[in-house]
């Protein structure tokens, strides 16, 4: 069981890291790609670039979260 | 070979190469204080390890799932991994993180090594041998991810893109060995920072082109979709990403300089190098 969470642990620790942020804005811009998609909401032409500019406006938010002042206790 | 195929070569190389002088800097301090036998036989050990899982997951993930789905999850990963990169990028050359410093990770190692016990197994140094293989092996499996999953969704565009890769990974090897043969050092004045950062834009480029062609799975026809203009789309995505980057270091420089702000009053400082 340990080698296991450890397996699955690595990975994450891999491929997502230390900012989960990320990695769920990936998830949720997709899936908002993926339901345009689905539902052929606008042309199929479109849904790439709008993937990118969404993909765009995770890393900036997670780049201001980052960048902000530590709170002071 | 096509310009895509030279550009999917070029990223693998320098991702490789950078990983390659991180993992020289181990070998190295194991070398010159443990065991060169152990240090050799830990990183001959840990690049057939890195081979077998390219060719194993290379070849088996390809088989198995249909076209779409596969540039779809694996532009995902990239994307996702290639951010990691881009971001810890970014916050170096804004100088809200530490930059990688070679020089104190040889001495951390090769302290490590002196207070280390002497245990022997198989003729070998024990703990030159495995700290020269986690250090080859971890740095490697970033290579060999990278190499997996750039080669597997180019190859609608070229079946021989994962075996071209591979080559591109391996090459950056000797290259490193001979420089660091020659400077008989750990290879500090390398640009680290500015290579990770080139190899971050061009896996979050292939990554997000890959990840949004996929999304046609998602569609009625099941397809992949395609990029206005095409394959040209990459060098869009790759002059935009290189553009929003310089603009958000230049911002976080100016934003924190005006508010005397250094590496250890932010978040970001807590982030893992």
């Amino acid at each position: 069981m340990r080698f296991i969470k450890g397996f699955f642990q690595f990975w994450y620790d891999f491929i997502v890291g230390d900012c989960w942020q990320i990695a769920l804005g990936v998830v949720l811009v997709l899936g908002l790609g993926a339901w345009l998609a689905r539902g052929e909401i606008v042309s199929k032409t479109a849904i790439p670039p709008i993937v990118g500019i969404g993909i765009v406006a995770v890393v900036l938010a997670s780049l201001l979260i980052t960048s902000k002042p530590k709170a002071k206790h | 070979m096509t310009s895509s195929t030279i550009g999917l070569m070029i990223a693998v190389f320098v991702a490789s190469f950078v990983e390659c002088v991180e993992a020289f800097t181990i070998v190295l301090a194991m070398g010159l204080t443990r065991s060169w036998k152990a240090a050799i036989a830990g990183t001959i050990t840990a690049l057939v390890a890195l081979a077998l899982v390219v060719v194993l997951v290379g070849n088996s993930i390809g088989s198995y799932i249909n076209a779409s789905v596969l540039q779809l999850l694996i532009g995902t990963l990239l994307l996702i991994f290639g951010l990691q990169w881009l971001r810890k990028a970014v916050l170096r050359s804004s100088g809200l993180k530490a930059l990688h410093d070679e020089e104190a990770i040889f001495k951390e190692e090769q302290e490590a090594a002196r207070r280390a016990g002497r245990e022997t197994k198989a003729g070998l140094d024990w703990f030159a041998f495995v700290v020269s293989f986690k250090g080859m092996f971890l740095e490697g499996i970033e290579v060999a991810f990278i190499t997996v999953t750039i080669g597997l969704s180019a190859r609608d565009d070229n079946p021989d893109a994962l075996f071209h890769a591979s080559m591109a990974a391996l090459a950056a090897a000797p290259v490193v060995l001979v420089m660091g043969l020659i400077a008989r050092k750990p290879l500090s004045k390398v640009p680290e920072n500015a290579l990770k950062f080139s190899v971050a834009l061009m896996l979050v480029a292939f990554g997000v082109y890959w990840a949004a062609e996929g999304i046609g799975y998602f569609s009625p026809s099941k397809e992949s979709f395609e990029w206005p203009t095409g394959k040209w789309a990459l060098v869009w995505l790759l002059g935009g990403w290189s553009l929003i980057s310089y603009i958000a270091v230049r911002a976080l420089k100016r934003y924190h300089n005006a508010r005397g702000l250094s590496i250890h009053s932010t978040a970001a400082s807590k982030t893992s190098v």
